[in-house]
């Protein structure tokens, strides 16, 4: 780890400073387990920015080799739908249950469908 | 989607949500005393986690094979693992990492009393693996299914990793009892010192246990400690006899009745007095892990000054 050097680099004192909360943001973390499945969601974890997140992604939730692809993303950038609204918000897909293969009935002798 | 009859008051649609096995997440109306209660055994489960690092990170130097040291090196690393998935669960409910660790460190916070006994011989890490991972395997597995859905996942997590760490254990025992007498007596010896403090893992009796009605009802507890207890022993008494070893408790009898060991007593006084903080390691615990914090703050703030650093370089390169 390269030693600070305030010559150089005027704004460092600024930002060190600006980031000195006692906590260091919150981070979701998303394995893909094998190429061609989706990423899942397995956790998460602190760390002061996304290269320390995908470091101890790794340590934490890879270490029987879990993954082979990992996201990482701040918590605070993820919008989530509203659970007390899931009835209404979800509801245009309740009654449509021709989207469905089962819906048709296809006659016996028909192969290939 | 369905709502349960909204006609209902929020308490009792969420108990009846509950009563279906439907988990509850974050996001969803949960009665204050639900979320307390989780917040407490979830943080309470990390902090566990955490202090059961260290009566096995004391034989990492010691290890008698370098196979021995890397496999013990990985049980304790999954440990701090298992930590932070439950450290992460209970953030979802409302408290910070910064707060459940304050209250760890100043001592209102509690952790499983099984950590305050010391690890005097290799032999113990045979029994911390097989039989005190094994306790908490038993509790664990009926975890994977409580209610709260985060905890629930997190447990999942946690008993997939945690069946090397009895394995591992169970064969350093057999490895002992089958080697030379004084490795047996060894690993006897081990076992008369932690067989009685793995059962009160299970916490007090169900007649002493005020809040077990409660988590039962709410299915966050899935099982009675005097259930899981019965369930340890009958386990644990077949493989101590292959292992050709005693449980030592001259109770200890196959009653055929009940189709399960008769055993006795666990001495109350004992289990109290070191969960009140009267055991033998409770304060090198605790300082091990306040040290720990703070000699480790540095470190934390090194961190972001590294990340300010990098942060403000990419700018300036852009």
């Amino acid at each position: 780890m390269a030693p600070l050097s305030f010559g150089k680099e005027p704004g460092v004192r600024f930002a060190v400073s600006k980031m000195n909360n006692s906590e260091w943001p919150l981070w979701e973390v998303f394995i893909r387990s094998k190429q061609g499945l989706d990423h899942k969601h397995v956790g998460s974890l602190h760390a002061a920015d996304a290269a320390m997140a995908m470091q101890n992604a790794r340590d934490v939730y890879t270490r029987r080799l879990e993954g082979v692809s990992i996201w990482v993303v701040e918590s605070k950038h993820i919008h989530a739908s509203n659970p007390d609204e899931a009835a209404e918000f979800f509801d245009p897909a309740a009654d449509k249950v021709y989207r469905h293969p089962t819906f048709y009935d296809v006659p016996d002798s028909i192969k290939h469908m | 989607m369905e709502t349960l009859a909204p006609d209902l008051t929020p308490e009792e649609q969420f108990q009846a949500r509950i009563d279906a096995d439907i988990r509850i997440e974050p996001k969803d109306w949960m009665p204050d005393a639900y979320r307390k209660t989780l917040i407490r055994q979830i943080s309470q489960h990390a902090h566990s986690e955490l202090v059961g690092m260290l009566p096995e990170g004391n034989w990492i130097t010691r290890a008698p094979s370098l196979k021995r040291k890397s496999i013990l090196l990985a049980k304790v690393q999954d440990e701090a693992g298992h930590g932070l998935y439950l450290y992460s669960a209970a953030e979802t409910l409302g408290t910070s990492r910064d707060q459940m660790l304050a209250d760890l460190h100043s001592g209102k916070a509690k952790y499983s009393s099984i950590f305050n006994y010391p690890t005097l011989s290799w032999a113990d890490m045979g029994c911390v693996g097989w039989l005190v991972d094994g306790a908490a395997i038993l509790n664990q597995v009926p975890l994977c299914r409580t209610s709260y859905g985060p905890y629930a996942r997190a447990m999942v997590r946690v008993c997939k990793e945690e069946s090397f760490h009895q394995r591992q254990g169970f064969e350093i025992m057999q490895t002992l009892c089958e080697g030379a007498p004084v490795q047996k007596e060894m690993a006897q010896e081990a076992l008369n010192r932690w067989w009685w403090p793995t059962l009160m893992m299970f916490g007090p009796k169900d007649s002493e246990s005020p809040n077990t009605a409660q988590s039962m009802n709410w299915r966050i507890k899935r099982f009675t400690n005097d259930e899981l207890r019965q369930k340890f022993v009958d386990m644990m008494v077949p493989q101590a006899e292959f292992l050709g070893l005693t449980v030592p408790d001259p109770a200890v009898k196959w009653n055929e009745e009940r189709q399960a060991y008769d055993f006795g007593e666990v001495n109350w006084e004992e289990f109290w007095s070191v969960v009140k903080g009267n055991g033998l390691c409770n304060h090198d615990r605790l300082q091990a892990r306040v040290q720990a914090h703070e000699e480790g703050a540095w470190v934390r703030e090194a961190a972001l000054a590294h990340a300010a650093k990098r942060k403000a370089r990419e700018a300036v390169a852009a």
